[in-house]
């Protein structure tokens, strides 16, 4: 196909996009009163209006947003991320590998080969780990659902503090002088780089589209069940009935929400919705915080694969760092909000 | 023709290796089609996102889940 047909198509697409996102709130609401025939004011119908509100917005945010990431991560390809972080210092390493975190395609099965690709050509164990923690725990989806349902301070405040962890886990970590403690193994292997492939535009509006599938066909269940709980948490559970557990008083709740978090897994989008219905009951915004970014950030799943290349000793610190990091943010939003 | 998939067992490598085995059954060529899951050999490639793909002992492709039509054009090459 084309560019000039691609490019007509994306723009129709985006069109339809934002009329039918224009008109989600009267559906939503014509659904629950006049095809269900709801009360209004009921906590059912609250519920249904919730989840037939929440469910296309979301999902059409998702979509929207990983096309929209699939075409910037064709230009961030983990050679060329690598090649940027390669003999970086401390600091201005860390920094850096932090940020592209972020933007470089990242899946926790990809973690040990990236790792050994990583140290190996030469970028240093600290800076390595900034960018395993920033790549799942800062996630593009997570932030723009966030802008889409809370407003840019959240979702600002949000990118910022994972930034920030990602920055002074892997600093300390650097600090701390632990390269005695990843396998043996790694340093003996060799890395070599692979040729790059030249991309055109075409091709990346392709890889746009087929992000969109893949991820979208992925995560839809996820999203629609989170969708359900927050429904639920919505329309049966009382107003502040959150705040005398997940308060602010309740200092004990941050270090819990973490611990419940790490076993948890559930993708950035499936976790959203029932942040949102959290907030909505009397639940801090600290605590909330360091509940998603322990069940998005760390995964028990990828301890496990990262295992394979770190000793006990490291998984250990990396996690302790990690999830101190996690409860500080946490403590801090309690505090000063 | 000797076709590699790399990756240790995530469903993307499974899906990509059924659309290499398709692909090779429609162009209906013989080859051998060869799962690598150990790490060292997929570093060895200079591999560092999975799934790849690796054609006669040189990477085609990484972190990329081809369909089809995709493989077939490249083994046609």
């Amino acid at each position: 196909m084309s560019l000039k047909k691609k490019l007509g198509i994306v723009f129709l697409s985006l069109v339809l996009w934002f009329v039918t996102y224009g008109y989600l709130p009267a559906i939503s609401h014509g659904i629950t009163y006049t095809l269900f025939r709801l009360t209004p004011g009921t906590r059912l119908a609250s519920a249904v209006e919730f989840f037939m509100y929440d469910s296309p917005k979301v999902l059409m945010l998702l979509a929207l947003v990983v096309f929209g990431v699939g075409i910037l991560r064709t230009f961030f390809t983990p050679q060329r991320t690598r090649q940027m972080l390669v003999g970086k210092k401390e600091y201005v390493g860390n920094i850096l590998a932090s940020l592209l975190g972020v933007v470089t395609p990242f899946c926790s099965c990809s973690a040990v080969p990236l790792f050994i690709g990583f140290v190996t050509a030469g970028v240093p164990l600290g800076v390595t780990l900034s960018f395993l923690i920033s790549a799942p725990m800062v996630n593009e989806i997570a932030l723009v659902l966030l802008f889409g349902l809370f407003g840019w301070k959240i979702a600002l405040l949000y990118l910022g503090t994972g930034l920030a962890i990602a920055f002074a886990a892997g600093w300390l970590i650097g600090r701390l002088r632990m390269e005695k403690y990843v396998e043996d193994w790694v340093y003996k292997s060799m890395a070599s780089s692979v040729e790059e492939e030249k991309l055109t535009w075409p091709s990346r509006i392709s890889a746009g589209g087929r992000a969109v599938q893949d991820i979208v066909g992925k995560v839809w269940l996820f999203v629609l069940l989170g969708i359900a709980v927050g429904a639920f948490i919505h329309g049966f559970v009382p107003e502040n009935f959150l705040a005398s557990v997940m308060g602010k008083k309740a200092w004990w709740s941050v270090p819990v929400s973490v611990l419940i978090g790490i076993p948890l897994y559930s993708n950035a989008a499936g976790i959203i919705p029932v942040v949102q219905a959290l907030l909505e009951k009397g639940a801090a915004l600290g605590t909330v915080l360091a509940f998603m970014m322990s069940v998005i950030g760390l995964s028990l799943p990828e301890t496990i694969i990262l295992r394979k290349v770190l000793k006990p000793q490291l998984i250990a610190v990396f996690l302790g760092v990690v999830g101190s990091g996690i409860m500080l943010i946490g403590f801090l939003f309690n505090w000063i909000l | 023709m000797k076709i590699e998939i790399l990756g240790s067992g995530c469903p993307k490598c499974k899906q990509l290796t059924a659309n290499a085995e398709a692909a090779v059954k429609e162009l209906s060529i013989t080859a051998e089609i060869v799962k690598v899951a150990e790490i060292d050999k997929i570093i060895g490639y200079g591999v560092m996102i999975t799934p790849a793909l690796v054609v006669d002992g040189s990477v085609v492709s990484a972190g990329k889940l081809l369909n089809k039509d995709e493989i077939k054009k490249i083994l046609a090459k």
